[in-house]
């Protein structure tokens, strides 16, 4: 686990995010093909999903195995939603809502029934592969909720594309862009404040030391849970943003979605937010491209970076990146300290 | 309202059939220093945990500031203002001395009081030139006082030491011992301890433990010269 400065200031960082996503939202919709742009939301659907579990993981210690329900749970509940009330804004706040309500049960028993850290991982895992089952053997026409048809394995294509606020015109592709990458800056600067807040700092003591945290008066299960509940609702969020940009299917509960996270966390840094969205979207640009090369299965190529993350550069790439600036900084401002650092 | 802080009755803690406690009776009186002593194994962590609510004890009350401690949460008993420093340190390793005590003052809501509180339970226990240091990379004797130094910033009502001196050296022991008589203006202190030498020297007041029960209790010279104390710590050096 890497060293939390509980005082350092991520002010710079925000800001630096806020630049990249104004120039994103400003050059891309307007200069890059179509296909790059759709292409790009997806990425950045995902970079939210990514900050869920570095939140989750990262700094409140939980290591959830199935975050893809929750990824899952608000897709679907958006696309359900949306078919029902044939408005798209209210649909948005149930993507974020299910899922974090769900995680509260869930959360509940999990945490209150002072369940070891294994079957937290092994549960959670589980509840996402019941819901695979469950999603994909929704063929039938029986399978509906309210006028929506869950439809299998085939998922819902028909869902609604999110319309602008008060209208009931649908978001155009560069809209839709624009609207991900406020949603993807949002949500980190949101953890990025979340951390340094007084919750935060207590959510980090519990992961540093449960006891500890307790022993000083600080109630751990409700701090984990509320942890849970927030990055079930990020996930959530996520989910609706790929609802909005790929579509809703079972797919998206699968165990391959619920282990590319955890390998976008473990590449990024555990412990950081930066680092997990920068490996998301490299690692998917990376699949992409090995995919249309077609010399070898991109899978196994993901299976070996998180191998050679987990072992060479185990802290990853962010922490990694921030000592070779470090070091890079030292030998210019002070040589002989750097001398001394390699001696 | 009675008149002790503390008030341990009949407490017992079984595992399986291991009696750690068996039948405790303790009281305390608000600004007392007390220290308790007992061979290994005697039941001292474990009565400590029992304090804190670590342990459920199996049996018996334990009365805190007059209300019924016994099972509680042990974040509700750190609340109601239990410290304790542990027996192995018990510290958030990944951050420094000063994050740490920040940590510890949890109801504190001014940045400014904050600051002036860790300055002050570091002057206090002496830790100031370890502010910014990370505690996993620390020295056994300086976690030790990181601890305490986190305890007394929080400033409990009660505070418990389970052997605060172990593993430091003479002239750090002789520090300790004058940081504890320091504290013990302020709070009332409880403080499990082996060195005899540490005993004299902040002590009036001793319990001694063995086998889960207390043994005798009473001042600390007529004590540390009773014979039935002398045979259960048989073959201790200090004695
Ligand atoms: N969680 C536990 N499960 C089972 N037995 C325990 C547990 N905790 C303590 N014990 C037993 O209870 C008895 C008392 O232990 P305790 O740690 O309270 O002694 P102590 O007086 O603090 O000793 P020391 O001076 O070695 O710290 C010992 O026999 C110990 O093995
Ligand atoms: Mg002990």
């Amino acid at each position: 686990m890497t060293v939390m400065a509980l005082s350092r200031s991520g002010g710079v960082h925000v800001a630096l995010a806020a630049l990249a996503a104004l120039a994103g939202i400003v050059i891309l919709p307007n200069a890059a093909p179509l296909y790059t742009l759709i292409n790009v939301t997806l990425y950045m659907s995902m970079g939210v999903f990514a900050l869920s579990l570095a939140l989750l993981w990262g700094y409140g210690g939980i290591l959830c195995f199935g975050q893809s329900a929750f990824f899952g749970l608000g897709a679907y509940a958006y696309a359900v939603a949306a078919i029902n009330f044939g408005d798209t804004t209210l649909a948005a706040v149930f993507a974020i809502g299910v899922p974090a309500l769900f995680a509260a049960g869930l959360g509940y028993f999990l945490f209150y029934g002072r369940l070891s850290d294994v079957y937290l991982g092994v549960i959670t895992l589980t509840v996402t592969l019941i819901f695979f089952k469950l999603i994909n053997s929704t063929g039938g026409d029986a399978w509906r909720i309210g006028a929506a048809r869950l439809g299998g394995f085939n998922g819902i294509p028909t869902t609604p594309l999110l319309t602008i606020p008060f209208t009931r015109i649908p978001m155009s592709p560069a809209q839709m862009f624009i609207f991900a990458a406020i949603s993807l800056f949002s949500t980190y600067a949101l953890c990025k404040g979340l951390i340094v807040t007084r919750f935060g700092r207590a959510v980090i003591a519990v992961r540093e030391n449960e006891m500890r945290a307790e022993l000083l008066g600080y109630n751990a299960r409700r701090l984990k849970l509320a942890v849970f509940v927030i990055s079930a609702g990020i996930a959530g969020l996520a989910g609706l943003l790929f609802a909005n940009s790929v579509f809703v299917s079972p797919t998206m509960f699968s165990l391959s979605m619920a282990a590319q996270v955890l390998i976008w966390v473990v590449v990024g840094g555990l412990g950081t937010l930066f680092g997990p969205v920068a490996a998301c979207f490299a690692l998917q640009i990376a699949t992409a491209v090995l995919g249309k090369l077609g010399i070898v299965d991109p899978n196994i190529v993901l299976g070996l970076v998180l191998i050679i993350f987990v072992v060479f550069v185990p802290g990853g790439i962010q922490p990694a990146f921030a000592a070779l600036l470090h070091r890079l900084m030292d030998i210019r401002a002070d040589r002989p300290v750097a001398g001394e650092v390699a001696r | 309202m009675s008149d002790y802080l503390l008030e341990a009755k009949d407490v017992a803690m079984h595992f399986g059939g291991v009696k750690a406690l068996d039948g405790v009776d303790f009281r305390l009186r608000k600004g007392e220093l007390r220290c308790l002593l007992g061979p290994n194994g005697a039941g001292k962590t474990t009565f400590f945990r029992c304090l804190t609510g670590t342990h459920k004890p199996t049996r018996g009350r334990i009365l805190f500031k007059g209300a019924d401690i016994a099972g509680k949460e042990r974040y509700d008993i750190a609340r109601a203002g239990m410290g304790v420093k542990t027996q192995v340190p018990s510290l958030f390793d990944g951050l420094t001395a000063h994050e740490n005590l920040w940590l510890a003052l949890r109801t504190v809501k001014s940045a400014a009081e904050r600051e002036a509180r860790i300055a002050d339970a570091m002057e206090r226990v002496g830790v100031s030139a370890l502010r910014s240091g990370v505690l996993g990379r620390m020295a056994h004797g300086q976690r030790q006082l990181v601890e305490l130094a986190m305890v007394v910033a929080s400033d409990p009502d009660l505070v418990l030491l389970d052997e605060p001196a172990a593993g430091m050296t003479d002239v750090e022991v002789d520090r300790l011992a004058s940081i504890i008589r320091d504290l013990n203006r302020t709070h009332t202190v409880v403080v499990v301890e082996h060195d005899m030498h540490f005993i004299r020297m902040i002590a009036d007041q001793v319990t001694v433990f063995h086998q889960g029960r207390i043994l005798v209790e009473g001042h600390v010279e007529r004590i540390l010269a009773d014979q039935t104390v002398r045979d259960v710590y048989l073959g201790k050096k200090h004695v």
